[in-house]
């Protein structure tokens, strides 16, 4: 069943299987060298990015949100062909028929739609309402079995962000199985598939997964529908880059037109577009010029897209995110560096188009990577702050070499495993509805077990971790179910058909929990045992506030006393988690990860005994609180460092920035400083890091003058937004963190 | 032994090559108009550290050296507990560590000596040219660092020369070509840096009561840096680290520095 389209390839197991690892690993080429090979942006990407500036513009000027097609439902056919500027692109494709215009897609949640569309001054079409009348969605199947509990603990905000009126996203298709084996050839297979388990004993989740087949068979005939719009047929194999590239990116669109979930990330395909490349070169096809001018066009459609999001929404995910996530770099299994021409090009696109949060360009070091493209990748960081840094050392064992990354740190096997995500429980809250035996003084809501208030003069470090341990058992079971049912449902009324036909037919699943707080609960534990902490009461004998007298170690300072209660505390929870089965067998992972939910997290939670008063904001993710680092920022760094992969297997998140004096006086120091200070970081085990060079006083003046910095890029934590689009609450929370300043 | 430091810091880019872990000596006998750690001038205060210590904490951050990083002793003044100094130094080298010295050269004696064995490279502060100006600056005279300076060249130790220009001091070009001329006299100089007055210390003199001499200068225009720096010839801005020390050195001018008076 060989494709002419493989000539030049060498041919091994991945033509009989649908097997891209395979494919890469018999045919990619390292590249150990520097820089100096790469093109700049052709006048024609100039051109192009010049006038999809202008969009950018026109769609800040309408207040974030350019048009909206309140009157189709989103899918793959249900639009006619979208175009920049047809005579001038490469690469073709938009989400619905103009550029920036945004669908609304349903399935999730009408009311989520209604309210979406109601945000921007639109009326989403009686049309569309019509047309789900008599549909159920996955908001309303969730709530129809959810517990008075977990609307309960939804409520008042101690599990929140939870994916039930929204789409999880968080699965990445291989989107690069398209590009190698064209559509007919992943229809063939899965018909394959479908008809090996007809003949099974078929109990419900085998009837589940046929039925679910036939979906993916359909969508797969959709996305090829789709593609002959534009007028391109992708059942067979791409010829050559340039439609290596465009059957990937329709892949892509079509999970994007189908599904809204909140990350949907695009893998890994720059080393695999690298191995067309050299084809193309080596046939004479192509120069350099030619292939960044590709990479450019993709990189500016990845820019183009957008979903659209409720305000509650944006509370959480400030900045109007998609997570394109292309993880670029890594180590292979057998010592070669998966680094090849291809990474370099597609971090070249933050020259050649200028900085940008998306795609979410995610580096996987390993002490092990050349060291030209240790170096470009600090250049870069240094120069527009749009990488993060996952550490390849640690995930590379458990999902091999060609995993990637959903979202901001959540690591799976591309095409092999699927992710059920579920946002994050609030232990800083926790904390304090157990000190009040069961009552949280916020939304003033009884939950949990009930027992007496901690009446005590000063607080005893064992009783409270006893307690704790208590309510934390009780959450972990409580947050268990509640996802059972989000997912559930989610496979029932919104399942990923167009992603998951990019999957194998028997995928891992892993469950994602995660937590938020973990610095303001490791502190005021911290502050129990080693300083004293006496609660204070309201009228009603509720603890309300906290007296704490005395010194104690914070975490962020590279002191065990404080880091290992951090550390533990990941461990406990992930460790009462796994009590609880989960649904389709999910593995139970965890993740120290807030997005921009750590300004909401801190305004729902009441005052700490670390010190942090009420409403104030947490620190994103893993880091340590706001301004409490005195020793630097290695200390910060080796703090973060000892909390385990292990026990977050969906990642820990730190977000650093440090000012371009603090890291060295001429660009060159600072661009080695930045590679000794990645290395030390992930040979130390660390999971991830977000590496921001810049000023306070730049964030400052964007803040006052947003007009002015367009196109100022920030990473927050696991992503990275303009600084313009995110609220006025977020801005100031990214201004208060600690910047590492010069000495 | 115990020495008495002031603070430390994981991260250290400015005070010697790579990324370095700087301990904060706590004591100095000079009184410069523009230092920004008058926190660390008595000698009696900081806390008490035994080298061991020091060492392993630096230790926790050995990852993140490198190839070029260490650890560096700034201060205060570390002259002032050269043996403890030392005695660290050594240690640092027994786990292979590189080391730094960050210091205002204003004492040599035997102990100097002894650790000076132990430095990798020295970051010598040389605050103005004329003795004038050091004697109403900073509490010592011009050739106590000049003598340190001529020393370090006997022993063919790598220095790093470095600056605070000060507006209305140290500004102007002449004074700037004479520290060339000094630098490039001494071959055993293979970097000359200048470094901005800056006035982020005012709020630890407000804490401490104490009136801080320059706090009516501004800080350097970042204009006259640039011009300041673009006198500093190739060879002395650090641009190549390998081949400075078979770089020929301009003997023609090694007269010019005896008429600085050292």
């Amino acid at each position: 069943m060989e494709s002419r389209n493989w000539d030049g390839f060498i041919k091994g197991e991945w033509t009989d299987t649908i097997d891209v690892r395979g494919f890469i690993q018999l045919n990619y080429k390292e590249y150990t060298g520097d820089d100096s090979f790469l093109a700049e942006a052709t006048p024609r990407t100039k051109a192009l990015m010049k006038k999809v500036e202008g969009l950018f513009a026109l769609e800040r000027q309408f207040g974030g949100v350019l048009d909206v097609d309140t009157s189709t439902v989103s899918s793959l056919t249900s639009y006619s062909p979208g175009y920049v500027d047809k005579d001038n692109e490469l690469i073709f494709g938009l989400q619905t028929n103009r550029p920036l215009k945004r669908g609304v897609n349903p399935f999730g949640g009408m009311r989520m739609a209604k309210q979406a569309c109601e945000a921007y001054g639109y009326k989403l079409s009686d049309k569309v309402q019509e047309e789900f009348r008599f549909r159920t969605t996955h908001n309303e199947g969730v709530f129809r079995a959810y517990t008075d509990e977990m609307r309960a603990a939804r409520k008042c905000h101690v599990i929140t962000g939870l994916p039930d009126a929204y789409g999880r996203g968080r699965i990445i298709g291989d989107y690069r199985r398209v590009a190698l084996y064209g559509v007919d050839r992943l229809v063939e297979e899965k018909k394959k598939d479908k008809a090996a388990i007809g003949v099974m004993d078929l109990d419900a989740e085998k009837v589940r997964l046929t039925e679910e087949l036939f979906q993916q068979i359909a969508f797969l005939g959709f996305m090829k529908e789709m593609a002959a719009m534009y007028g391109f047929d992708i059942s067979k194999p791409a010829a050559n880059l340039k439609e290596a590239i465009q059957w990937t990116y329709f892949a892509y669109l079509a999970s994007i037109k189908e599904q809204n979930g909140a990350a949907m990330s695009l893998g890994r395909v720059a080393t695999f577009f690298d191995i067309y490349a050299e084809r193309d070169l080596e046939r004479g096809d192509i120069d350099e010029a030619g292939i960044q001018e590709l990479f450019d066009d993709f990189v500016i459609k990845l820019r183009l897209a957008r979903h659209l999001r409720t305000p509650e929404y944006n509370e959480l995910f400030g900045g109007d995110p998609m997570w394109i996530t292309e993880a670029v770099g890594g180590m292979g299994e057998d010592g070669r560096t998966l680094v090849s021409k291809s990474s370099f090009r597609i971090l070249n696109t933050l020259y050649t188009l200028g900085s940008s949060p998306e795609p979410n360009l995610t580096v996987l070091w390993s002490n092990q990577l050349p060291m030209p493209f240790k170096r470009f990748c600090a250049k870069v960081s240094v120069d527009t702050d749009s990488i993060q840094y996952e550490n390849d050392d640690v995930m590379r064992p458990l999902y091999g070499d060609d995993y990637a990354i959903a979202c901001c740190v959540s690591a799976m096997r591309v095409g092999k495993q699927m992710q059920f995500f579920g946002a994050r429980c609030n232990l800083g809250k926790l904390l304090l509805i157990a000190l009040n035996g069961g009552y949280d003084t916020t939304s003033k809501m009884h939950i949990g077990p009930q027992m007496d208030v901690m009446n005590v003069e000063k607080l005893d470090f064992d009783a409270v971790m006893e307690r704790y341990q208590i309510y934390l058992e009780w959450l972990c079971h409580l947050y268990v179910n509640t996802m059972n049912v989000i997912h559930y449902m989610h496979d029932k009324y919104a399942y990923e058909k167009t992603q998951m036909a990019l999957h194998d037919t028997s995928v891992e699943r892993l469950m994602a929990f995660g937590i938020a707080g973990l610095s303001v609960v490791a502190d005021s534990l911290s502050a129990i045992k080693h300083a004293n902490v006496k609660p204070l009461r309201d009228d009603y004998g509720f603890i309300v506030d906290f007296k704490t007298e005395g010194d104690f170690p914070k975490f962020g300072n590279d002191d065990d006393r404080v880091d290992l209660i951090a550390k533990d505390m990941a461990h406990r929870v992930i460790t009462e988690l796994r009590k609880t089965p989960t649904y389709r067998n999910a593995i139970h992972t965890l993740s120290v990860l807030t997005i921009t939910s750590n300004v909401m997290y801190g305004k729902n939670t009441g005052a700490t005994p670390d010190g942090r008063k009420a409403g104030e904001a947490y620190a994103p993710g893993a880091n340590p609180m706001h301004n409490r680092e005195e020793n630097g920022a290695l200390a910060s760094l080796n703090s973060v460092a000892k909390i385990s992969y292990d026990d977050c297997r969906d990642g820990i998140s730190n977000t650093f920035s440090i000012t371009p004096e603090a890291l060295g006086r001429e660009e060159g120091e600072r661009v080695g400083n930045l590679v000794a200070i990645l290395d030390g970081y992930f040979a130390k085990k660390a999971h991830h890091i977000n590496v921001n060079v810049l000023n306070r006083e730049t964030l400052m003046k964007a803040y006052e003058d947003p007009e002015a910095y367009p196109n100022l890029t920030i990473r927050v934590s696991g992503y990275a937004v303009n600084f313009h689009k995110l609220s006025r609450e977020q801005q100031k929370e990214v201004i208060s963190r600690t910047f590492h300043e010069a000495v | 032994m115990n020495g008495r430091f002031h603070s430390f810091q994981s991260l250290g880019t400015l005070d010697g090559p790579g990324v370095r872990f700087v301990a904060f000596a706590q004591g100095c006998p000079l009184r410069c108009g523009c230092c920004h750690n008058p926190d660390t001038w008595d000698p009696a205060g900081g806390k008490e550290w035994t080298a061991e210590a020091i060492l392993q904490k630096a230790l926790r951050f050995r990852e993140y050296f490198g190839e070029e990083g260490g650890l560096t002793i700034s201060g205060g003044e570390p002259l002032m507990q050269a043996e403890f100094c030392a005695e660290l130094f050594r240690l640092c080298h027994e786990a292979g560590l590189n080391t730094c010295l960050d210091t205002s050269g204003c004492i040599l004696n035997d102990d100097v000596e002894a650790l000076l064995v132990e430095t990798d490279r020295v970051l010598l502060d040389i605050k103005y040219v004329t003795e004038e100006k050091y004697r109403a600056h900073v509490g010592c005279g011009l050739a106590a660092p000049m003598r340190f300076l001529a020393r370090l060249d006997e022993l063919g130790k790598p220095t790093t020369l470095r600056q605070v220009t000060i507006p209305g001091l140290n500004d102007d070009e002449e004074s700037v070509r004479e520290l060339i001329r000094i630098a490039e006299a001494h071959p055993c100089v293979d970097k000359l840096e200048l470094l901005p007055f800056r006035k982020v210390c005012q709020v630890k003199y407000d804490d401490m009561g104490l009136p801080f001499p320059f706090a009516d200068i501004p800080s350097p225009e970042s204009t006259v840096m640039t011009s300041l720096r673009a006198l500093i010839p190739t060879h002395l801005n650090g641009e190549s680290e390998s081949g400075v020390k078979g770089r020929a050195v301009h003997c023609e001018l090694s007269s010019g520095k005896k008429k600085t008076g050292c």
